[in-house]
């Protein structure tokens, strides 16, 4: 769901680049009031993995493909602040390397995908475990939100830059992604599912984790 | 303990390089969800270059001739260069000391 130049205006994209400059900002001061060292490298293979799942695009229906977006994977692991930055972190580098999401793009990018995807889908995920328990259920619906949220604030980003009306791109961005989040709670149940297998220390008290690995 | 840490960062990277390396060739070319509602609707022709000066468009390494090839190399640099960058911020972020 990458956004590239040219189908944001520009209040657009300058007002989603302050919206996520501010929340990424907000994101690291908590962060350093809270982020254990000890979760460092666990953050690298973190993002590195969500960085390799988002290469694989999976065919959905009718000749289109999506792929993983990975921001309720990392807030359920990680917590949300660190998912929020562990998602910047790769659309930055997916942007300026290897041209994937605009450069005026960025900013709504990082709001749609690493924000709004990440709170939606945390949000929804913690309302239906309220203990953080990494439950299938739970993290399956938080994944689907998240991609569907996600989806919706971008279709609402073209439709105020005047690139496509909104009665018309709305129904159009929520079917495809009605679909794709499939793929993104299937996934998301089965990383977690096979971490908590292998590595439940990583995940003592679900995404409040201690991070040892 | 130390070695067991590292052999859990080791066995993630590797995973997240098997998958960067050996499937993303594999990856289903067709449009993304955003992409295919530009299409129906008439606005990809919208999108512009960002004239961004790139090494690796499109996941592709250049003058790689094989296009699997060309997309193995991209996602190996991709995932050493996220893993990289996201233990950067890690430490740029992590408080000082430990509890």
């Amino acid at each position: 769901m990458h956004i590239p130049d040219g189908f944001l205006d520009t209040k657009t994209w300058v007002s989603a680049m302050g919206i996520s400059s501010a929340s990424v900002g907000y994101g690291i001061k908590k962060l350093k009031q809270e982020f254990d060292y000890k979760k460092i490298p666990l953050m690298g293979v973190i993002a590195a993995f969500i960085f390799a799942a988002q290469m694989i695009n999976f065919p959905v229906a009718g000749g289109t493909s999506g792929h993983l977006i990975g921001a309720l994977l990392a807030a359920a692991i990680m917590g949300p602040f660190s998912a929020m930055i562990i998602m910047s972190t790769i659309l930055i580098i997916q942007c300026f390397i290897f041209l994937d999401g605009g450069v005026t793009a960025l900013g709504a990018n990082i709001l749609n995908m690493g924000i709004i995807a990440t709170w939606g889908g945390y949000c929804i995920y913690r309302l239906l475990d309220k203990e953080n328990a990494l439950h299938p259920f739970a993290l399956f619906v938080g994944a689907w939100v998240s991609v569907v949220i996600s989806a919706l604030a971008a279709s609402i980003e073209l439709a105020v830059s005047g690139t496509i009306p909104f009665s018309v791109v709305i129904p159009a961005m929520l079917f495809w992604h009605a679909i794709i989040g499939i793929g993104e709670g299937i996934i998301t149940v089965f990383v977690i599912s096979y971490v908590k297998k292998v590595k439940p220390e990583m995940l003592e008290n679900g995404g409040n984790g201690n991070g040892e690995v | 303990m130390v070695m067991e840490k590292f052999n859990s960062i080791v066995v993630g990277l590797l995973i997240a390089l098997i998958i960067g390396v050996f499937l993303s060739p594999f990856a289903s070319s067709f449009p993304d969800g955003l992409e295919r509602v530009a299409e129906d609707k008439g606005f990809i022709k919208s999108a512009v270059d960002s004239g961004f000066p790139s090494l690796i468009a499109d996941y592709t390494f250049p003058g790689v001739e094989n296009e699997k090839l060309a997309t193995s190399l991209a996602g190996f640099i991709g995932v050493i260069v996220t893993f990289v960058a996201a233990i950067a911020v890690g430490k740029a972020v992590a408080r000082k000391e430990s509890r």
